[in-house]
């Protein structure tokens, strides 16, 4: 049980005379006023395995769902990035998550799986439910496009290819869109140097030449017409 | 070099031919650059336009001139320290941006804020949209040829711009909200102030619509011109006026409220046609809501005089570990901030959801087909701000 509030102390002073009528002291609402009484709690990640949308996708797509944690709020799914087109095929076609919201990626420098690529969709049929998916790609490796699916990930796809270096497999026009052609290396992720000169050249000499510029024989060279 | 006539470049309309007589114009598609130097593309936009005589026959903007690794400088500053710089995203509406922020920095502290705080708040946000739509109607109007109504709203804004100075002492970068509240109470007399520009704005609303709305050159701009209708919108990911102008009454103030919004009386503006012209007057109507919103908070705040303009907030800002979305109801659309903490007193990801970057990416599907000319008016109402575009 919560603490007492400083309130409620001198009522339970003169103890033996309540102690008689048991119904009296049996009734305090006590409970209710401490709960505004504490500072702010910073709130905790809850299991979301049982939420009917993750439940759904889970029998509709197997082996998709690997993970689900709700955290002030929201669901986040954990999804096999080899799953994942058809994962998200499943939730705008049948659960209705029609709108992208937005589509990002973390760098977790020392972690496997480096990036996460992250998902917020949006559905307007259910009353504006959102939930977020999320997928673990390696340095390197590719991520299948969801450009099919919904249109609005073209350029956000492009800047997490322009700013984290993560390549889109099967993407319409995969070319930097914030930095300039021939930019050196992917400025948001985290081993970036912030300071020096033409910074990108010195963590990758092989794909970008001091200088600026692409090297000759790198398929971002052909540029803007 | 082939033997085939080509464009020099972008941008030159002159056609290089070797050894031959050029060929007729108007026998073939000419590349055209648009900005990024342009007075009506509103910053530092490219759009690559090929054009079959005036008709575009498809547009391709180039953006980037702005991209300043805003998002990156996040992770190198403290928690408090990152509001300033969210103004300089959408540099004509600071107070949404600030807000944004601060929302999802308290989604994470779990913090609540005292009502006070909160309908302050939603009236420096209202303030800011009235600003930035006015900026948006004297340029968008001056664009098309309309001269006049830009002088008109620069009146308007400026007296927006001296209340925010005389709350904050900032007039376009305001820093004017903090996490778990406000930087400082109302000044004195400050309502009062408000309430002189805000009570005869309406009049100022119907001049702008009796110099455009039944204009028969604007209308005849606007008409028509760039339709998106909503099934387009929302696989575009469009939202905010565009989005309600195609018809749809979906405005994050109602879907996921956040502040005070549930207790405040507005309406949601629709369009019908989805084009430019539902667009300008969904904007026209919003800023009468907008004024019905400040006149209610104006007279909450006077209803309950009170000191208290922040929540219970922590000495040093450290959210617990993990990730969390807020947005708000930006003058352009949704913005929303990511963010993802380790625990530490810097976030590790901060991510902008900006209105402006996504809406522009429908822009070729919108002008393809019109004339060069429709291409400003399209710009213009889907109100892109440079610097939130590139961030």
């Amino acid at each position: 049980m919560t603490d007492e509030t400083p309130k409620d102390q001198p009522v339970p002073a003169p103890e033996p005379k309540p102690a008689g009528d048991a119904p009296k002291p049996a009734s305090p609402p006590a409970p209710a006023k401490p709960a505004a009484a504490p500072a702010p709690k910073p709130p905790a990640p809850a299991d979301a395995s049982g939420h009917p949308v993750v439940a759904a996708l889970a029998a509709a797509v197997p082996g998709a769902v690997q993970k689900a944690t709700s955290f002030v709020g929201e669901v986040t799914v954990e999804v096999d990035p080899a799953k994942l087109v058809e994962a998200c095929r499943y939730l705008k076609s049948e659960q209705k998550f029609d709108y992208l919201v937005d589509l990002t990626a973390v760098d977790w420098k020392d972690r496997q799986p480096r990036f996460d690529v992250v998902y917020w969709l949006h559905s307007f049929p259910k009353k504006s439910e959102r939930i977020r998916l999320k997928a673990k790609v390696a340095d390197g490796a590719p991520c299948p496009t969801v450009t099919g699916i919904w249109l609005t990930a073209n350029w956000m796809e492009r800047e997490v290819f322009d700013l984290f270096g993560i390549p889109f497999d099967g993407h319409p026009d995969l070319r930097r869109i914030l930095t300039w052609d021939g930019f050196n290396g992917h400025p948001f992720r985290k081993d970036f140097p912030l300071e020096g000169i033409d910074t990108g050249a010195a963590i990758y000499p092989d794909r970008f030449p001091e200088g600026g510029g692409p090297s000759p024989n790198d398929s971002n060279r052909k540029v803007v017409s | 070099m082939s033997e085939t006539p080509k464009p020099v470049s972008p941008g030159t309309a002159a056609v290089v031919v070797e050894g031959g007589q050029p060929p007729l114009l108007g026998l073939q598609e000419m590349e055209l650059n648009f900005g990024p130097q342009h007075p009506s593309t509103h910053g530092v936009l490219r759009i690559v336009i090929r054009v079959d005589g005036e008709k575009i026959v498809s547009a391709r903007p180039d953006i980037g001139y702005l991209h300043r690794g805003t998002e990156k400088l996040f992770e190198s500053e403290t928690y408090p320290m990152v509001i300033p710089h969210t103004d300089r995203m959408d540099y004509v509406a600071a107070a949404t941006n600030n807000h944004a922020y601060c929302l999802v920095v308290e989604k994470l502290l779990g913090i609540e804020l005292p009502k006070r705080a909160q309908y302050i708040r939603v009236l420096l946000d209202e303030l800011q949209r009235l600003s930035s739509h006015l900026l948006w109607l004297g340029s968008c109007a001056m664009d098309l040829g309309a001269i006049t109504p830009f002088f008109y709203v620069f009146r308007e804004r400026e007296a927006i711009l001296d209340i925010f100075e005389d709350y904050c002492g900032a007039r376009l970068t305001l820093n004017c909200m903090r996490i778990g509240g406000l930087p400082a109470d109302l000044p004195a007399g400050w309502t009062q102030k408000v309430h002189d520009f805000i009570e005869p704005f309406v009049d100022r609303v119907n001049e702008y619509e009796d110099l455009l709305t039944e204009n028969r050159i604007f209308r005849d701009r606007m008409i028509g011109i760039g339709v998106l209708p909503v099934d387009r919108c929302i696989e575009w990911g469009v939202t905010g006026p565009a989005l309600r102008g195609a018809g749809m009454a979906w405005d994050i103030r109602r879907a996921i409220p956040y502040e005070c919004y549930p207790e405040i009386e507005f309406d949601i503006p629709v369009g019908r046609n989805a084009d430019t012209y539902d667009r300008y007057l969904v904007r026209m109507a919003e800023m009468r809501q907008s004024r019905r919103i400040i006149q209610q908070c104006l007279a909450w705040l006077e209803k309950n005089p009170g000191t208290e303009f922040r929540g219970k907030v922590p000495r040093v800002i450290k959210p617990p570990a993990g990730e969390a979305y807020a947005a708000v109801e930006a003058p352009k659309g949704e913005l929303g901030f990511y963010l993802v903490s380790n625990g530490g007193n810097k976030p590790y990801r901060l991510r902008v959801r900006p209105p402006s970057f996504i809406n522009l990416q429908a822009l070729p599907e919108m002008v393809t087909g019109h004339l060069v000319s429709d291409l400003v008016a399209v710009i213009g109402t889907i109100d892109i701000v440079l610097g939130e575009v590139d961030r």
